[in-house]
Parts: C-alpha cells; structure tokens; sequence
C-alpha cells in the first residue's frame, strides 16, 4: 500500500515538474504531455473529443481501482476479515452490462457526429495533389500545374551527431507545401511506391497514401504559421526521415507565392533549354555529379557506391555504370519497375542527370571516361 | 462449484496395457516425450527463451531511441528489430507460454490423463525451435531479415523487400502449424477427455478461456497462412493480389491481415483472463463471482473480434459507413472485457485476502490491463483515432495490454503452479523483487508512450525530433530496467528447476480448488489415469 | 467410455476440426473474389467497374450538376508521357461526355501500358459509367508512337445526392514484361 502510494506519487511530482518546465520553455514543448488543439476547427473539435474520452476513461479507472484498493485494504486476512459467501447476482451483472453501454451509446453520439463533418471534402477552394514515395513527398497544385518535391532539410551531420542539432530537427524540408488561410484545401494523397501516409498534427489530418489509389482530406487552417507532421506508415528504411511541413499564409500573400512558383517554375525550364546547348566539362561534371549523387543516390546505393547489399545493388564496378550507357541513361530517367528505384525525370534537371550519370561512370574506379551531357539525356526522355 | 474426487494415484494397468515405473531421461525424453507434462515444460522454457531472445531486440531499439540522433544501428538493421521483435513475442514468447500452460493444466484440471493427442503434442512443440531458428536466420541473410513490421504489409512486402522474405513466409508457415495443431489437441482434449461429473459449467474458467482460444486459432490461423502466402506468390510468382498494376489492391492485404490480428489479440489475452480467474478466488478465499457471466463473457468477446478488425484501418480511406460500424462495433467489446473486471473485483469485495507473488501479479493485471483496455477505447473513437493511429499512443496501448496484461499473468501463471510441478516453494525474496522491478520499470517503459504519441511522435522510426528526447530518454531506462528484472527471474527459475526450496503441500495455497490441487506436489509423472468421479 | 471408444470420438473430433482448419484457409483466398465482389457492389475502394458500360434509356437529370476532375500520373519505370486534354469537366447524372487522353512514347522500344483508374470519395466509383476506356485493356505504343485515347462515361443519376464532385486518377503502369500474349505476337509481326 505505501509502495503504491509511493509509487504514484513519484509519477504525479514527475508529471508536475515536466510541465513546469515545457511551461517556461520554448514554444516547442507545450504539446509535450497532451495532443494539440492545432488550427483548424476540426482539430480543435478532435482535441475536445479525446478529452471527453480521457475524461471519462480517468473516472471509470478512478472509480473501478478505487473499489480494488478499498477492498485490498479492508478485506485483507491479516486485518481479520472472513470470506463472505456470496458469489453471483443476476441483478449486479445486468446492471454493470447495461451502464457502461449506456456510456458507450454517450459517447458514439458526439463521436458519430464529428466523423461525419470530417468526412466532407467537397467544394475546395485549392486542390493539391500529394504524392508519396520513398522518402519524400510531392505537392502539385491541380489548379495551376506548379509542383515540387519536398524532402527531409535536417543535414546528415546533424543526425550522426557531428555537429549540434536544429530546433526543428528532422521536421524541416526544402520546399514545404504552401497553403492560403481561411481556404478549403482538399488533399489528394496517393503513393508512387510503398504505403506512406501523410499526417498534418495542426490540421487533424492523417490519410494514407496507397499506390495506384487516391484518397481524399481536407481541412481549412484559421492560423498563419508553419505546421510540422511526419509520414505514418513505416515504408521502408527512411520512413522516420520524411517529414511533412506545411506553411499557411494569408490569401493575399499566397497568392503572390503561387504567382512566384510559377514564374520560378517557368524560368527553371527555360534555363535548362539554355543548358541543352552547353557542354560541361568533366571536372565541372564530376564536382555537380557527385554533390547530386550525394543528396540524392547515396541514401540507399551508399557514399562509397557499394549499395546495401541483398537490398540496394552497388554501382561501383556494377555492369550498368561501366558498360551499358543507353540503359544507365534510361534507368536515370525512368526508374525500374517493380523496384525501388525512382524516375529521376522531374526530380532532378538534364544537367544534374547528366552529371551524375557522368560521376557514377567514373567514380569509384569505374574510370569508363564517359561524359554525358544534358541534350543527351534530353534526346532520351523526349524521343529522337 | 465444489468438486470433490475420489482420485486413485497412479494406477498401473490401464486395459491390459503396462507401465514402466520410471521415467525416462536425458535428451531422448526430451526429443520423444508425450507426456503432456513434459511438453509443457518445453514450451514455457522455450517461451522464456524467446522473451529474453525478442526482450534483447527491444534493448537495442530502446538503445537507440535513448536520444535523438543514430547513433547505434543503421535505420535498416533498426526496422529488422522492431518486425523480428514483434514477432518473436507474439509467435515465439506469449503465445507458446500459454500453450505451454495449456498442456500442463488441463488436463489436471479436467482429470484426463493427458492430451487427447500426444504425439501430435509432441510435434506441436518441436517444429517451433525450427520455425525461429529460420527466423533469425534470416536476420544473417544478405539483405538482412523482415523488415516490413510484424504486419507485413504490402506492397513493402512484397515488391520493396529483400529475399530473406521467403524465410519469414516459411517460418510464419510453421508457427502457424503448430498453433493450429496445438488448438486441435485442445478442443479434442476437453470436449471428449473430461472426468465424468465434469459438466461443461464445472470446468475451471481456465479451461473454458483456452477452449475458446482454441476455436478462435482454429478460425483464423489458416487465414494468416493465406495472407502470407498471396504475399509469397506476389512476391515470387507473379500474382498481383495487392499490386495495383495487375488489378490488385494493397489495402486488401489489409482486410486480410487484420481478419486474422483482430483475433489474435484475443487469442493472446483470453487465457490471461482464465489464468486471473483461477488466481483470485484462491487468494480472496472466496468462490469467482459470476462464473456463467464470465463463461457467456469470454464467449461475447470471442465472437465480437471477427467484426471489429477495420478498427486497425480508419486511415487508409474508408468510406464513412464503414468507419462508423468498425467503431461501434469495437466499443461494444469493451462492455462484456468490463463486466470480467468488475466480476474480479467483485471477487476480491469481502473476501479475506493475502499478498503472495501470485496474487501480486494477478492484482497488478487487473489495474495495468484495464488501463489498457481503457486506451484501446480512446483508440476506437474514429475522429480522434487519426491522430493516434501509427504513433506511439497505440504502441503504449498494446504493450499495455501485452505485457503488463498477457506477460503478468504468465508470471502470476508460473508463480502460482510451479510448487505443484516442482514440488517446492520458489525463493519468495526474489519473487517479490521480480515482481515490484517490474511493475515500477514496467510503467516507467510504457506510460510515456502515451505522451510522446499524444505529441506526434510515430512509431517505427529510428530517430525523432527534439520535443520526444525526454521522454523516450525515461522509457529506454525503464525498457532496461525492465530487462534486467527479468533476469531476477531466470534466477529464480534455475532454482525452482534444480529443486530447491521448501516442500510444499498438495494444495500448496490455502483456498486453492480444483483438481490439479488434489494431487500431490510435485505432481507424478502421470496423472489421473484413472478418471476421478467429479460431483 | 473405454480407451478404444475415446480414441475413436477423439478421431471424429480431428476430422471435423481439420475440415474446419482447410474450410478457413480456403476462406482467406475466397476472401479475395469476396472483397473484389463487395467494392464492385459498393465502390468503397475507388475501383470504377473493368467493363464497359452500356448507355440506354438513361434519364438526364438536369437538375444536378457534377463536377469531376481528372489527373494523370506515371508510375516509375513507365516512361510515356501522359495527360488528360480536360481536366474538369461538369456534367448532368445520366449525360454522355468524352474526354481525351494523350499518351506519347518516347522510348526507343515498345513499351504496354495499364492504366488503373481510383475515384475519390471511394463511394462515387459505382456511379462513373464508363462506355469506353483505355484503362479496360493495355495499351501499347511503339517507340516513339503517340496517340489520343477516348474516354466516353456517364454519371449514373443513382449518384447519392450528397456527392456533387469527384476526381478520378489513371496512373499508367509499365507492364511490357508481362504483356498479353497477343501483344507479343502482334509485334513480332512487326
């Protein structure tokens, strides 16, 4: 009995000082103990139902193990108590069938109807198309054709532990999905490879992504602001690494971003036109070739091009980066069906495909000297 | 329900047949034995061998996850040990411990001489060390070992996993086997093999939760052979059940999967509540309340599984129809679990209770497993499930359930029947420090769970961000805490094998009933072999 | 009851026990005709029907205006480019309308294409009447081949009230190595 009490109250002083503590800290530490209101009525209803739950769960467990404690402390033999006779009632059993079910029909009320408002994603305003594939994300908004990938930004060094670690570590990508206020944005999510699924903590909203199927959501943040989730469904070796961060900014300011995108976007192809034209160097392919291949190719064919063998083929010595250009070529820009490996055509320009191409041949002792440049590969992915 | 026997102790000839007086010895008895006895101890040995072999993976993981960063394994050694962990624990550690405890008391309890099919018993037992030898082998493969998760899912499965999958489907295979072959003994045993008197309303609640069980493993562990196999074929020969491409679908797999998990989870927790069910009315003195309640109960949970499993599925873009039945549904299991939780307690009210081991662990049941359950119904709540599920909220659910539910009442189970297998009392001092390292680690492991999930953190990832350091910097010193109590028990167990401790009366605990408890201690070889006259 | 007789139910019982062990296992595998069964009937997975509708004796109702969007997506490995010429369209239940796909091969082989269509809500996929659709069969293209490929469909005027968009997805799969035979012969015949 002292041990118990011991016991909680160690746990209940441990809680207290946690809270203490996330209270004077960074903004970062307020959700440590509890799920978030987040910004979205939707999650503020949500946040409100798990607390009607845990409410009524702490008074089922206070009151049953309340009953427990009082009899292993009064009906104890060696404070003399004898057993008494009595062993069923069909009255008690009807009663404590009928009362919790009774709780139960209270609590599928309120649950069944925020389900149904949940469930509505008809008339957006913005569409976006959410893509998942090992290990990123891609945003394409239907309405306007601009889109990108967004992966992980939180530096490999950080994570060894070789320098010091960011606030918003292993939650910050490159280019997070912008979304206006006051909107309804409908998310539809779907899979080029494996299951992900995407999971916006603010907004309520988790959907997983299927391969060859679309899901939809939605949800209309009232709060400009940058909001953190994380894919959840494990999907491979880097499923912890592909964090999901959306920013909502106000109309009038998205606006002007999506306009920017598109401009941005529009610029991007011309340049690379301009650089079918241009010839790289070697030197000046191999310095690109392996900065891409280190950000891009090295999470699962290795720094040192061994790959993960069983896994992930190696590229060092592999018949593919020494011999058989037209399909290393092919491979880069169409991926393998049936495998891992991704179509590199949208994530990567013609010159940062070329140059990897380029430092994939060479590196490693593959020496074959081969040079490939941009209009090669642009031959290859729009047709002779 | 009083029973009393005329028991007549070792009678030799049975129809003719003679018996050999001694009992056999060395690796052959092992290797050959149809003594349910005998399997019985293989099992429970080998289930403990397999809890600390699954426990060393979870220290790994929890080594790991101590702060943020990696700093120990590689992402993709990281998800092998979480899959071959679960696993493990529920193939190779909870579910043959209860098998285990099935071969051991039930026949005593039903005064049946031994299984209805001991040589199959015997099979049953040893193409498991087989199974997880494959199991972990495959961890030394090229390509390394499952590492989709203990659910498998497709396509991760099946297109995006390594060859060491063919081994985990062949494994799985067996386990399989064995359970089912383990089931069928079960059934046969005790509808056909029950001492005469014995009625169906007679038999201990043990025996009633593992003849339920048993039907329930029937159902459903040739439905996970399937869903293995189509991923076999997916993988390997060119089917297309969960690969959109070819006219498949991956949430299928799903369906499936979750058609079999949805009552494996029951098949994990009901002997548990046979096994609470036997433990307090001895230690309260006092009859089980509502035994045709918990009888009707058990059954009512039993039944309801087959319906609930979307309830692991409200993510994957169910229509809201479906959504609404799957969690009605799943609340409605909550109603017949309460009414044996409040049957316990009302066991307990006005009893005249002491404190020994096994009780220690039985009480500790009752509070740890409803906490669980409790989360499991917070966990039902559709709207609010999407923001628990695949987070941590869920993995402190299930080890709730699992470890301080199934795995405590295993020990309460061991505690409680091992001066009658042995003969001797265990060492009460390591007992109870067995038992109260592990409930305070137990807690100190898993009750934060629930907080870094309510934060956002998911599960299966070998790395978090910042705002979950603490807490999972608590857990992984509660996960090794945990760990190390265990070995408290191994202790204690190499003792109690070795005979040592005092000796111990044919009841062994005051107001323990039942036929097992009017046998000697330790009990003979064989047992009951003529059947005593229940009235 | 003697041993003889006890062996002897216990045989029974191991027969009708193992019947019911075969019985579930066959269940699983039955379970997926069954769950290709249910969404054919109620469309909860998105999957529209493999066959082509037929369009007779339909009542326009002109009173609902649908709205239904459609995105294209390639899958790795499939190198065609592929896009829908409208990608919105509003319709009334139970009118006809067409909507043109252009896929272009840029490879330098031939490459068979599948194309998988998923409605979002999963509950309108029963209500898209397709008439005709390239997703019904493969599709092949040799290299350097383009081609615009029709999709004719209605919207059933069943479409529940409460349902006034959809979007529709085709994601194009490669599926050249395990092409119909007939396509094989059909290019080796050049």
């Amino acid at each position: 009995m002292k041990r118990i009490l011991f016991k909680v109250g160690t746990m209940l002083t441990a809680l207290m000082t946690t809270r203490v503590f996330a209270e004077t800290t960074d903004k970062i530490d307020q959700y440590t103990l509890n799920m978030r209101k987040g910004v979205t009525d939707i999650s503020a209803e949500v946040y409100d139902m798990h607390m009607l739950m845990f409410i009524i769960c702490v008074v089922i467990g206070v009151g049953v193990f309340g009953v427990m404690f009082v009899s292993m402390f009064f009906h104890r033999k060696s404070r003399g108590a004898k057993p008494a006779n009595f062993h069923e009632s069909v009255k008690v059993e009807i009663a404590w069938t009928i009362t919790p079910f009774i709780i139960l029909i209270g609590m599928a009320f309120p649950a069944t109807k925020l389900l149904i408002n949940m469930e509505d994603a008809s008339e957006p305003d913005v569409t976006v198309l959410v893509t998942g594939s090992q290990w990123k994300w891609h945003y394409k908004y239907m309405d306007n054709d601009v889109e990108f990938f967004s992966k992980i930004a939180t530096q490999q060094d950080q994570i060894k532990g070789k320098i010091p670690k960011g606030v918003n570590y292993l939650l910050e990508v490159d280019r997070p999905l912008v979304i206006p206020t006051g909107k309804k944005i409908r998310f539809l999510v779907t899979s080029d490879d494996v299951i992900h699924s995407w999971w916006v903590p603010d907004f309520a909203v988790k959907q997983d992504a299927n391969p060859g199927f679309i899901n939809d959501a939605w949800a209309i943040a009232n709060e400009p602001g940058i909001y953190r989730g994380q894919c959840a469904e494990l999907c491979g070796k880097d499923h912890g690494f592909m964090p999901v961060v959306v920013i909502a900014k106000e109309p009038a300011e998205f606006d002007k971003w999506i306009a920017e995108q598109e401009a941005i976007q529009m610029q991007a192809k011309e340049e690379e036109q301009r650089l079918l034209a241009m010839n790289m160097t070697m030197p000046e392919a191999m310095t690109q070739g392996e900065q891409v291949y280190l950000a891009n190719c090295a999470a699962c064919h290795m720094p040192n091009g061994e790959g993960l063998p069983g896994v992930f083929p190696a590229l060092k010595g592999s018949q593919i980066a020494v011999a058989d250009k037209p399909r290393h070529i092919e491979i880069m820009i169409n991926g393998v069906t049936g495998s891992a490996m991704q179509s590199y055509a949208k994530q990567l320009t013609m010159s940062e495909i070329a140059a990897v191409v380029t430092y994939e041949r060479n590196a490693w002792g593959n020496n074959t000297g081969d040079l490939v440049q941009a209009k090669d590969i642009n031959a290859v992915m729009n047709g002779q | 329900m009083t029973t009393t026997t005329e028991v007549n102790h070792d009678d030799d000839h049975h129809d003719g047949e003679h018996h050999e007086h001694h009992i056999p010895y060395g690796i052959k008895r092992w290797l050959y034995t149809t003594n349910h006895k005998d399997i019985g101890t293989l099992y429970l040995w080998f289930a403990f061998i397999m809890f600390l072999t699954g426990g060393a993976m979870a220290m790994v993981i929890r080594a790991e996850l101590f702060q943020p960063g990696l700093q120990i394994v590689e992402p993709h050694f990281f998800n092998q040990m979480t899959t071959v962990h679960g696993l493990i624990m529920v193939f190779g550690a909870v579910m043959p411990a209860f098998t285990g405890l099935a071969n051991w008391l039930i026949p005593m309890m039903i005064g049946a001489p031994d299984m209805a099919l001991p040589r199959m018993n015997n099979w049953s037992f040893w193409i498991l060390p087989f199974a997880f030898s494959i199991l972990l082998g495959s961890l030394f493969m090229e390509g390394g070992g499952p590492a989709f998760g203990w659910t498998f899912y497709a396509p991760l499965s099946t297109t995006y996993s390594g060859d060491g999958t063919a081994l985990f489907v062949f494994a799985v295979h067996i386990m399989g086997a064995s359970s089912i072959m383990g089931a069928i003994n079960v059934i046969v045993t005790i509808f056909n093999m029950r001492a005469p008197g014995m009625t169906w309303m007679k038999m201990p609640l043990f025996v009633w939760t593992w003849l339920i069980t048993a039907f329930l493993l029937i159902a459903v562990m040739p439905v996970l052979a399937g869903a293995v196999t189509m991923v076999l074929t997916d993988k390997f020969f060119g089917t297309s059940f969960f690969d959109a491409a070819g006219g498949g679908d991956p949430v299928m797999f799903q369906h499936i999967f979750w058609f079999f998990g949805h009552p494996e989870v029951y098949i994990m927790i009901l002997p548990a509540f046979g096994i609470i069910s036997q433990i307090i009315p001895t230690f309260a003195r006092k009859r089980l309340f509502g035994y045709a309640s918990m009888v009707y109960a058990t059954a009512s949970i039993a039944l309801l599984s087959f319906i609930v499993w979307a309830h692991h599925m409200f993510t994957t873009g169910m229509p809201v129809a479906a959504e609404l039945f799957f969690m009605f549904a799943t609340m409605l299991i909550s109603v017949p679990t309460g009414v044996k939780v409040f049957n316990w307690v009302a066991t307990m009210w006005r009893g005249s209770m002491t404190f020994e081991v096994p009780m220690l662990f039985a009480l500790a049941f009752i509070v740890l497993f409803t906490i669980g359950g409790l989360s499991g119904l917070m966990l039902a709540i559709v709207p609010v499930d999407f923001q628990y599920h695949d987070t941590y909220f869920v993995v402190a659910h299930f080890h709730y359930v699992l470890v301080t539910g199934a795995i405590f009442s295993i020990m309460a189970a061991v505690y409680y029947w091992l001066p009658k297998w042995t003969g001797k009392m265990f060492h009460i001092g390591l007992a109870k420090w067995h038992f109260w390292c592990s409930l305070v680690s137990v807690n100190v492991l898993f009750f934060p769970m629930h907080f870094v999930g309510l934060a956002g953190m998911p599960r299966r990832i070998p790395d978090y961000a910042l705002q979950f350091a603490d807490f999972n910097k608590w857990i992984s010193i509660g996960g090794f805490a945990f760990g190390l109590s265990q070995l408290i028990f191994l202790v204690l167990l190499i003792k109690a094998c070795k005979k040592q401790g005092e000796p111990v009366s044919a009841q062994v605990w005051e107001g323990a009933e039942g036929l097992e408890w009017e046998i000697p201690s330790p009990a003979p070889y064989h047992t009951f072999e003529t059947p005593p006259v229940v009235k | 009851m003697s041993n003889k007789q006890v062996q002897t139910n216990n045989s029974k019982m191991v027969m009708k026990l193992v019947a019911i062990v075969f019985g579930m296992f066959g269940f699983g595998f039955a379970l997926v005709p069954l769950y290709d069964v249910l969404c054919d009937l109620t469309g909860i997975n998105g999957k529209t029907a493999n066959t082509a509708a037929i369009y007779e004796s339909v009542e326009i109702d002109e009173s609902r205006l649908i709205t239904v969007d459609f995105i294209t997506r390639i899958n790795t490995g499939m190198p065609w480019q592929f896009s829908a010429q409208t990608r919105r369209v509003k319709v009334h239940p139970g009118e006809m309308s067409q909507v043109d796909f252009l896929v272009k091969n840029p490879a330098s082989t031939r490459i068979v294409g599948q194309a998988i269509p998923s409605v979002s809500p999963g509950p309108a996929a029963i209500y898209m009447n397709k008439t005709e659709c390239f997703c019904f069969e493969q599709q092949t293209l040799q290299a350097g081949e383009e081609m615009l490929m029709p999709m004719r469909f209605y919207v059933d005027p069943q479409l529940p009230k409460d349902i006034t968009y959809f979007t529709v997805q085709y994601t194009l799969y490669n599926v050249t190595s395990s092409a119909e035979p007939a396509e094989v012969i059909a290019m080796n015949r050049g």
